[in-house]
């Protein structure tokens, strides 16, 4: 790669840095509406709806099957414990062991 | 720096960085594979560290397509940040803004589910370190060893890992569903939107998260206030 690599890498950095930036640092001390800021408490819990599903059932592409299970497991382990870290080695610990029969 | 609550957030992370292994280790590989140097490949880790956007320019290099488009589908695609970053704003202790603007380089999709779902009222800004350094350290080392042993793990461990962030997020959402039908229906709105535009392929995953998201957290906050109004307090 010739130098034009090294400034499209200052214009990705640029870019993702600023909406990660912008809202901290400008909302800092700032009161929003009740309205608003009821809204933004919602988001993490929409954001995760969002970020699993449909992705988790695509986790590999060829395999729909995989992603069901890998699904299930998940959701499965984290009714019976509140522990991240169980639910995620839990699944992987499942999915290796099916992986390795199939 | 409250040196306990660093040490939380460095443990709380570390799904996180598990996470962020295989994606990491891939990414290094796909990097070789396309032609970038290990330094060329670990520096984009270390300045962008974005995971989507990342894998995206590699696409789009190996295309030959234009420095000013790369950068454009990078905006894209984490454009979704201002969102989470608002709502975690919400969250977080107050600080002065020079370290606010620190850690705000350290949030991801996955380092903000975690400091979102935390259950402490307010976030202390140690925290938010701890959570932030064992990911990007994890996603930065990770890249490296993929572009220097230039291969994968062993195919079964590679697949049943790539469900690791998933179970992460699962693992974060369920607990707080718990006797809580707003989150419940929160979580449940928003996958059934963002599953809509991916099978139809109106939007891109970018903008059909951050729509989706926006979208379910209005139309539940709207239906909650309505009847908020309509029945005595408590019910």
């Amino acid at each position: 790669m010739g130098m034009w690599y090294w400034w499209t890498l200052l214009g990705m950095a640029l870019v993702t840095y600023i909406p990660r930036a912008f809202p901290l640092t400008f909302l800092e001390g700032k009161e929003l509406p009740p309205v608003v800021s009821g809204v933004l408490r919602n988001i993490p819990y929409a954001v995760l709806g969002a970020l699993i599903f449909p992705a988790i059932l695509y986790v590999q592409q060829d395999n729909l099957l995989f992603g069901l299970i890998g699904a299930a497991v998940a959701f499965s382990l984290a009714f019976l414990f509140s522990n991240v870290m169980i639910v995620v080695l839990g699944t992987i610990g499942v999915l290796a062991v099916y992986s390795l029969i199939f | 720096m409250n040196k306990n609550s660093f040490l939380s957030g460095l443990k709380a992370g570390v799904s996180i960085a598990i996470g962020y292994f295989p994606v990491a280790l891939t990414f290094g590989l796909l990097a070789k594979t396309t032609g970038l140097s290990i330094w060329e490949a670990t520096a984009m880790s270390i300045f962008v560290y974005a995971g989507a956007a990342q894998y995206m320019s590699l696409t789009l290099i190996s295309k030959g397509v234009d420095p000013i488009l790369i950068v454009l589908n990078t905006f894209v695609v984490n454009i979704r940040h201002f969102l989470m970053t608002a709502a975690l704003n919400e969250k977080m202790q107050s600080e002065k803004r020079w370290v606010k603007g620190i850690y705000a380089f350290g949030i991801t999709d996955e380092s903000f589910s975690v400091l979102a779902t935390q259950k402490e009222s307010k976030i202390a800004t140690p925290f938010a370190f701890g959570v932030a350094v064992i990911a990007y350290s994890s996603w930065v080392i990770f890249t490296a060893v993929g572009h220097v042993i230039g291969a994968n793990l062993p195919a079964f461990l590679q697949a049943a890992m790539s469900i690791a962030l998933y179970a992460m997020f699962v693992g974060l959402l369920v607990p707080s569903m718990r006797g809580n039908r707003k989150v419940v229906m929160l979580a449940l709105v928003a996958a059934v939107i963002n599953g809509f535009f991916y099978w139809t392929g109106l939007l891109s995953t970018g903008w059909s998260i951050l729509v989706a998201t926006l979208v379910s957290s209005i139309l539940i906050e709207i239906i909650y206030a309505k009847r908020g109004k309509n029945l005595p307090k408590g019910a």
